[in-house]
C-alpha cells in the first residue's frame, strides 16, 4: 500500500481525535524531553569544562592550605579553590614558606614544570587623562605564566632579575592598552603608571602587555560586570609591598606526559609532612584533571538516573500508545472490515495501523525534542554554560520514538489485520 | 443485448456450496444445505429469503468474505477454494463490488476519498483515481457533494457514494445487500433505479439480497432461499437454456 496515503490517513485519524492523541503522546513528551534536555545539560558541561581545562591548564595541580577535618574525604573535597578561611588566625607561620616550595622543586624536578604563586595586593584604578581602567595588582611567580599560559602583545615578561631585585616593574593587560592609550603596546612598553593602593602611591613601568582573556571561569566567579585585568607585578615586589613573607596556596605546573592526578596527590604527601605537628592545618591538593574527571562521573551518574527515568517513561508512553490503539481498533472495527472487503489485505491494515502509532509517537518524539531543547537551554544558562544541543542524541531520540510506534503499534496492528471481515462488518 | 443466449457467460458457479458454523462442536450448525445456482454476464439477480434463510451466509461466501465448508464455487472460472487471503483481498478488490445496507463510508473522509480507496487498495496512480472517482460519483448524481464528509450526507446520498464506491475497479459482479434497508420508501427508489440504471446502461452484473419481494420483482431473475436451500427460481433461467 502506498506509504504515503498511509501517513494522510493516520494523520486524519488523529485528527479526528486531537485530545486524545495528545495524551497519548504525553508520556513520549517526557520521555524524550527529559532525554534531550539531560544531554543537551551535559554536552554544554562538558563543552565548558574542557574550555575551562584549556585556560586553566589540565597539568596544573592546585596546592592550598586547609583546616585538618579528619572526616573531611578527600574527593568530596575536589572543588574548594584553594581559599583559606582566614577568621581563624591562621598566622603567616602556618603557611608555605619558600623554603618548602625550594625543596618541593628540588625533589620532584622530573615531574613539576614550573610554580605558580600569586599574591593578590589590592584593586586600584590607573587613569590617563579622562581615561580609567580598573586592575588587580597581582604579584606572580615566572611559573605564572607557564600555568596560565599567558601571551605577550608587546614587551617582555617579567625577568628573573626584576623578581629577584623586586623592581617595580609590571605587565598590564592589552585591553588596558586599548582603554587608556588608544591600543597602542609598543608605546605603553617603558611607560611610568601610578595608581593608589595600601594607602599609597605606587608606581611601576610597564615591561610587557599580555594578551587578556576572560576565562569561562572568571566569567562565572565573577558574573558579566567589569571588574578589570589584572596587573601583574613581581612576586617579590608584591611581598615586599604586604609584608607577607609565606603563601596560602600556589599552583604546580606538571611536565608533559606526568599524570596529575598522581602529581597532585605526591605532592600532598610530600608537603603534608611539614604539617604533621600542625593542630589544625594541613596541605590538600586539587587537579583540574580530577575536578573533570568527578564531574564526569558524575554528570555520567544523573545521565544514568534520569535515562532510567526517562527509559520508564517511555515504556509507561508506549504502552499509552498500544492501548489507545486497541481503543481505536475497537471504535473501528467496522472500518476495518469495510477495508477488507473493498480488498485491504491483512498486509495493508497491519502497516495503516502500525503508520498510525509511529505518527503519535514521531509527533510526540518531535515534540519532547522541541521541549527538551529548550528545558536543557534553560538550565545550562541557569548553571551558566552555553546550551549546545547534542545532534545525535536529536536523531536517537526521533528514530527511538519511531522504534516504540513500531513496537508498540504493532499488537494492536495485528488485532486489527487479524479481524474477521464479516463480524467486523456487523460490529456494532 | 447480452440476452441473445449463447453469448452468455457464467459468471459466477455455485456448485452444491455447503456452510456449517461451529464444526466439530456440539452446537454445530449447517446453515446452507447445498446450493447450486450460477449467474450471468450481465444479470440482474434478486436473493430473497426470510431472516434466517441463509441468503446473508450466501452473500458473504459469494463476495468471498467466507469460504464454504464444502461445494465448489467458481468466479470467473477461478476456482477459489485453495486462493489464501491475499488472493481472496484481490478477488474482492477486482471483481466485486459491495453495498451494505448501512453504507459502511469511512468516517472522516470524504466522497472522493471513499471512492478512491478500492483503487488505493488495487495501486492505481493517484491521478488516475481521483479522475475515476469524480466520474463515477457524476454517474450516480454526486458530482456536487464529492468533497462532503459521510457526516454530511443524508442516507440516500451516502448511498449513492457507497454504489460509486462500488465500481470504483469495475468489478465482475455489484453485490447489494439490503441497499435500501435503511432509506425510506423515496429514496430507496432512487437506488433501486440506479441499480437498474447500472444494469441496462452499463452491462454491470447486479445481485441484490433482500428480504423483500417487492423489490425482487423487479429484476430480470428471482432466487428465493429458504431454509438454507433454493426453493424457487424464476426468470434467470430461460435465457440460460438456449
Amino acid at each position: 500500500m502506498l506509504f504515503l496515503e498511509n501517513i494522510r490517513m493516520a494523520v486524519t485519524s488523529l485528527k479526528a481525535n486531537k485530545t486524545r492523541a495528545f495524551l497519548t503522546m504525553l508520556g513520549i513528551i517526557i520521555g524524550i524531553s527529559s532525554v534531550i534536555a539531560i544531554m543537551t545539560v551535559g554536552n554544554s558541561l562538558s563543552a565548558s569544562l574542557s574550555d575551562s581545562m584549556q585556560s586553566m591548564g589540565a597539568n596544573n595541580v592546585e596546592v592550598y592550605i586547609t583546616r585538618k577535618t579528619p572526616e573531611i574525604d578527600e574527593k568530596e573535597n575536589g572543588i574548594v579553590f584553594g581559599t583559606v578561611d582566614r577568621s581563624k588566625k591562621i598566622t603567616e607561620d602556618d603557611l608555605i614558606t619558600d623554603e618548602m616550595i625550594t625543596n618541593l622543586l628540588k625533589d620532584f624536578e622530573d615531574s613539576i614544570e614550573a610554580i605558580s604563586a600569586t599574591e593578590d595586593v589590592e584593586s586600584s584604578v590607573v587613569k590617563s587623562g579622562t581615561e580609567s581602567a580598573s586592575v588587580s595588582v597581582m604579584g606572580v611567580s615566572q611559573g605564572y605564566f607557564v600555568a596560565n599560559n599567558v601571551k605577550l602583545k608587546a614587551g617582555s615578561q617579567i625577568s628573573a632579575s626584576d623578581a629577584s631585585g623586586a623592581r617595580n616593574v609590571c605587565m598590564v593587560s592589552d585591553q588596558l592598552v586599548d582603554d587608556l592609550y588608544d591600543g597602542d603596546y609598543e608605546a605603553t612598553v617603558g611607560r611610568q603608571i601610578s595608581m593608589e593602593a595600601l594607602n599609597q602611591t605606587l608606581t611601576f613601568t610597564v615591561v610587557g602587555v599580555y594578551e587578556y582573556h576572560k576565562t569561562q571561569m572568571e566569567s562565572m566567579l565573577v558574573g558579566s560586570g567589569s571588574s578589570g585585568t589584572n596587573l601583574y607585578i613581581p612576586l617579590t615586589t608584591a611581598k615586599r609591598l604586604t609584608h607577607s613573607r609565606n603563601y596560602a596556596y600556589f599552583d604546580v605546573v606538571g611536565k608533559t606526559g606526568v599524570d596529575p592526578d598522581r602529581l597532585a596527590s605526591k605532592v600532598k604527601t610530600y608537603l603534608q609532612g611539614y604539617y604533621r605537628s600542625n593542630a589544625y592545618l594541613t596541605v590538600d591538593t586539587f587537579s583540574m584533571a580530577t575536578m573533570v574527571e568527578s564531574m564526569t562521573t558524575m554528570m555520567g551518574t544523573i545521565t544514568l538516573a534520569i535515562s532510567i527515568i526517562a527509559g520508564i517513561a517511555l515504556l509507561v508512553g508506549g504502552i499509552g500508545v498500544m492501548n489507545i490503539m486497541l481503543v481505536s481498533i475497537t471504535e473501528r472495527t467496522r472500518e476495518i472490515g469495510t477495508r477488507k472487503a473493498l480488498g485491504a489485505t491483512n498486509g495493508s491494515i497491519r502497516i495503516q495501523f502500525i503508520t498510525e502509532a509511529m505518527i503519535i509517537c514521531l509527533i510526540g518524539g518531535a515534540i519532547g525534542v522541541g521541549l527538551g531543547i529548550v528545558m536543557g537551554a534553560v538550565a545550562a544558562k541557569a548553571l551558566g554554560y552555553a546550551a549546545s544541543p547534542s545532534i545525535g542524541s536529536i536523531i536517537g531520540s526521533l528514530v527511538f520514538s519511531l522504534a516504540i510506534g513500531v513496537f508498540f503499534g504493532y499488537y494492536p496492528a495485528n488485532k486489527a489485520a487479524k479481524m474477521n471481515p464479516i463480524e467486523a462488518l456487523r460490529y456494532e | 443485448m447480452n440476452q441473445t443466449g449463447e453469448m452468455q457467460k457464467k459468471i459466477l458457479q455455485l456448485q452444491d456450496i455447503h456452510k456449517a458454523f461451529y464444526i466439530g462442536k456440539p452446537n454445530e450448525l449447517e446453515i446452507l444445505h447445498g446450493i447450486s445456482m450460477d449467474v450471468f454476464d450481465g444479470q440482474f439477480v434478486s436473493v430473497v429469503g426470510a431472516s434466517g434463510s441463509g441468503k446473508t451466509t450466501l452473500m458473504n461466501l459469494i463476495g468471498l468474505l467466507d469460504r464454504p465448508t464444502s461445494g465448489k464455487y467458481l468466479i470467473e472460472d477461478i476456482d477459489v477454494e485453495d486462493a489464501t487471503d491475499d488472493e481472496l483481498s484481490y478477488i474482492r478488490n477486482q471483481k466485486i463490488g459491495f453495498v451494505f445496507q448501512t453504507y459502511n463510508l469511512v468516517a472522516k473522509t470524504n466522497a472522493l476519498k471513499n471512492v478512491e480507496l478500492p483503487m488505493l487498495y488495487a495501486g492505481m496512480p493517484a491521478g488516475e483515481r481521483r479522475e475515476r472517482a469524480e466520474y463515477l460519483l457524476e454517474l450516480v448524481g454526486m458530482s456536487d457533494r464529492m468533497k462532503h464528509m459521510p457526516e454530511e450526507l443524508s442516507g440516500g446520498q451516502k448511498q449513492r457514494v457507497a454504489i460509486a464506491r462500488s465500481l470504483a475497479n469495475d468489478p465482475t459482479i455489484v453485490l447489494a445487500d439490503e441497499p435500501t434497508g435503511a432509506l425510506d420508501s423515496k429514496t430507496g427508489r432512487v437506488v433501486m433505479d440506479l441499480f437498474h440504471k447500472l444494469n441496462k446502461e452499463q452491462g454491470k452484473t447486479v445481485i441484490l439480497i433482500t428480504h423483500s419481494t417487492e423489490l425482487a420483482e423487479e429484476t430480470e431473475r428471482i432466487v428465493t432461499i429458504s431454509d438454507g436451500l433454493i426453493t424457487g427460481e424464476r426468470g434467470g433461467s430461460n435465457h440460460v437454456i438456449s
